[in-house]
Formats: C-alpha cells, structure tokens, sequence
C-alpha cells in the first residue's frame, strides 16, 4: 500500500481545516439511520430466543413440574411483554435480511442477472414454507 | 410559485473563523433553477465570497456534492423548486465526514488516496501489444461489472456512510465499487492484489450493510451491493486458501 | 497474502445465524412465547415435547440453531457497540465479551441437550 502513496503526498493535518466531531447520538438525526440501529438491537432479541429456548430444555429436562411452572413463567404479563416485542424485532430482522438478501448475492442465470424479486419472493415462500413444518412440529400434541 | 426563496449556507473562513457559521441569502425562485444555479447566483450577484466546487453541471463530474437539508446530493442535479414548499430555508452544508477548508469545499485526499490504493486499473500478467490486438469482451461480461464503472467519485457515499464517519481508516464505499468494477473485468488478472488491501478490517470488513451509500449515489452504482458481494467473494478465497493451501492461487 | 484476518469465519456465522433466525424463529417465538402461554392455541403436552426434544435429529437442530444465533448476535453486537457508542478503545473487550458469550451459550445449550433425560 506504501507505494501507491508515494506519488503525491498533502499533508494530512491542516490545522485550519475545520473537522466536525461525529455525535454519539448520530443514529437519532436521520430516520435511514435509526432503522439500521433498530435492525442491529433486533440481534439481541435473537440472542433473548435463544434464552427462552435453553430455559425451556432445561425444564423440560427437569420433569413435568419444572416444565409447568416454566409455562407459567411464560405467562407473567412482564415476560409476555418482552416475548411481544422479540417477536417484533426477530421479523424486523427476518423482514430486512430477506430484503437485502438479493444485493448480497448477484445470480446470473444465462448472462443475466436473476431479478431481486424473484429472490426476495424465494426467501419469503421458503419462510412461508419451514414456518408451517415448525407450527406442525409445534401444535400437535 | 412565490418569487424567491432562502438559502442558509454554511461559511467558514480559515483565515478569520474558528467555528463555521450560517449566511441566509435570498434567490430568485425560478423552476427550472438547480441548487448549484443559486448558488452561482449568490457568488455572481450578492457574495463573490462564497467558494464552491463545481464543473460540468450536468451530473458526471462529480466536483458539486454538498449537504442538502442534511442530505449529500449533487447540486447540479437538485432542483430548488423541490424545497419550495417546505417554509424554511434550504441549508447548503459542505459534504460530511471530510475536513472543511473553506465554506462549502472539502478536503478529499482521503479518498482519494483509498482509491489508488486498490489500484483501480487493468492489471494483467502480460500486456498485448497496442498496435493490431484487442480484448474481446462479450456484452454479458460487460454486464458484470458495467453498474460498477458508472462511479464518478463524487464521494456522496462516503458522506452518508456512518461507518466512514466514525471510522476514517475505513476504505469506504466507492474504492470498494472501483475494486469490484476491476475484479469483475473480464480483462483484468489483478483481483488477488487487491484483495490484500480490501480483506482487512479496514476495507470490506468495517461496513455493516447499512445501505445509505447505495439511496445516495446519483449513478446507481449500489456500492452496498459491490461490498456485500466481495464478502462473499473473500470469505470463499480464505476458505479455499484454508482448504487447499497450494491450490488455492 | 497479508496477515489473513479471520473476519470470513465469523461473518460466515452470522451470515448462517441470520438466515437460520430468519426462517425459524418468528414462528418458534410466536408459538412459545405468545400462542401458547395465552392459550391461543393449546400448548404442546410435556411428554409429547420431551419425546420429541429426545430425537437426535431435533437435538442436532436445536443446538445448530442456539449456536448459529448466538454467533449473530455475537458478531452484530460486537459492531453495535464499535460503531453505535463510538467505544473503540474498548475494542478488544468487545471482542471477547461478545464471542466469549457466544462460546459460553454454544457449550451450555451443547450441555443441555446433551443432557435430556
């Protein structure tokens, strides 16, 4: 990298030129800004999942006592609250990442490129489809 | 229409100045006026002060990016009329995330150092000979890179992107679309020398995907997609020089 | 090559761990979380649950999604906080609480499926 900065060199402190410090509420000026940091915090609902889900095999581990009273936690309105808005957050996430799926991935099929939509409607059939085997696995009994 | 409409713009003179401040100039409203026009007209007819950057006025020189109302544009290719009705003056700033050195002109050396820096250029193992041979290109392998190359450094992205301004070693946006306009040549044979500048966390590994970048740029070059795509790129060379250390190059 | 920065692998696991998140969770949270605690849709039986959290196979698909989402969380955080709060002197301390604790719930959810009676 050195040599390509070889051929003309400014000088890289100016102490005339008038540098603006970045804020550190710079996500809250711009509403782009503020979905992207929404879309960020939606990974700690992912991680609270995975809580929930670990207290649930342990309890399940633990005999039909242990389990009934962690349903039962499951129903205190506080937790029901948080579940409430994990579950906002963990779509917001499903919702952003299928979206932005397509940019990350540029198919070419014959020399051209595969639409975004078509991808984008992949993504969400596909989350249309395991949903329903997991609901399956889930409601009977 | 009403007859004119107001301008605040930001001025700072290193000279006299340490703090930028607002100047509000009125200008005649005319609907076919880009940003740049007033601004032109303010210099021409009320403040021959003003200093700014511009060339081409038609949107592929890239000289003429500034903030306005808060967000990068080129001025040739904003109209006034758009600001007509909002009821407060439109605010010219110089482009974020660069050091101002007067009024509305930044200092960009910056970038442009990160562009040479992933030697944005045709590199090849040999050279043909100039005269009575070509590189044959069919219109698909055109297509691969071609949204790439519409890129004219207006540096627009680096002003949206906040990774950028709250990292400044980050490679940013449109070096990263240059470099990706190159490895995607069909022409080129350089794409390993570049990744050794782009596969550090300074380069591609600093961005997360905010996306600004790509709803800011006037070319549709969609530099977020270039980067994401290089990710994969990357992650698919580190495997393979992983998995199969000979192999690999 | 330069020094090879180890940033594929773990984008690599994010990168998993969203498309895993993606698909499975909102159902999974809906069910468990909302559905079944306020009796929307009657919740499974525990012995039905435990049978079926007994089989390899949903062990295995358990635990691939406690790591793969541990690992995103891991990796997104890790940049929430460098870029969001500006903090990056404390980027090493970052970096390990971040994936330390994503090590920490990959060994504990290994250990407790493991471990189901």
């Amino acid at each position: 990298m050195s040599d390509a900065r070889q051929t003309t060199r400014y000088t890289e402190y100016h102490p005339r030129w008038y540098r603006s410090r970045v804020s550190t509420w710079w996500w809250l000026a711009r509403w782009p800004y503020l979905k992207f940091i929404l879309r960020e915090i939606s990974s700690v609902f992912v991680a609270w999942f995975v809580v929930v889900l670990l207290l649930q095999i342990r309890a399940l581990s633990r005999g039909p006592q242990a389990y009934a009273q962690f349903e039962r936690w499951l129903q205190h309105p506080p937790i029901v609250l948080l579940n409430l808005i994990a579950l906002f957050f963990v779509v917001f996430h499903a919702v952003t990442w299928f979206n932005l799926a397509p940019r990350a991935m540029a198919i070419r099929f014959r020399g051209k490129r595969v639409p975004d939509l078509w991808i984008v409607g992949t993504n969400y059939a596909a989350w249309a489809a395991i949903s329903l085997v997991v609901a399956w696995f889930l409601v009977r009994s | 229409m009403p007859e004119t409409i107001s301008l605040e713009v930001l001025r700072y003179s290193p000279e006299r100045d340490t703090e930028p401040t607002f100047q509000r100039y009125d200008v005649p409203l005319n609907k076919d006026w880009v940003i740049l026009d007033a601004l032109n007209y303010i210099k021409d007819k009320v403040d021959g002060s003003l200093t700014f950057r511009w060339s081409c006025r038609m949107g592929i020189c890239g000289s003429c990016g500034m903030m306005v109302n808060g967000e990068p544009k080129l001025t040739c290719a904003t109209f006034l009329s758009n600001y007509a009705k909002e009821g407060r003056p439109v605010r010219v700033q110089p482009l974020r995330y660069f050091p101002v050195i007067r009024d509305l002109v930044v200092e960009v050396t910056d970038f442009m150092s990160k562009l040479q820096s992933v030697k944005p250029w045709l590199i090849r193992k040999e050279e043909k000979p100039t005269s009575g041979s070509e590189y044959l290109q069919t219109p698909d392998q055109l297509n691969r890179y071609k949204q790439f190359s519409m890129c004219i450094n207006c540096v627009l992205c680096y002003a949206a992107c906040p990774v950028y301004g709250l990292d400044p070693v980050f490679i940013g946006p449109a070096a990263i679309a240059l470099a990706q306009r190159y490895n995607m040549d069909s022409r080129d044979e350089g794409a390993h020398e570049r990744m050794d500048v782009l596969a550090q966390h300074e380069g591609i590994w600093g961005c997360t995907f905010v996306g600004e970048c790509t709803k800011v740029c006037p070319k549709n070059v969609d530099p977020a997609g270039a980067i994401q795509q290089y990710k994969l790129t990357a992650t698919i060379e580190r495997f393979k020089s992983f998995l199969l250390p000979r192999g690999a190059k | 090559m330069a020094k090879q920065s180890n940033e594929p692998v773990l984008w690599t696991l994010f990168s998993a761990g969203g498309v895993v998140a993606g698909f499975v969770m909102p159902v999974q949270l809906f069910l468990l979380g909302l559905a079944f605690p306020l009796g929307w849709i009657p919740a499974p039986r525990y012995e039905y649950l435990l049978a079926l959290v007994r089989l390899p196979l949903t062990r295995l698909y358990l635990f691939a999604l406690c790591f793969l989402a541990v690992f995103h969380w891991a990796h997104r955080f890790r940049y929430t906080l460098y870029d969001g709060l500006q903090i990056k002197h404390l980027n090493e301390l970052i970096f390990f609480c971040c994936y330390g604790g994503a090590i920490f719930g990959t060994v504990l959810a290994g250990y407790l499926l493991w471990n189901v009676r």
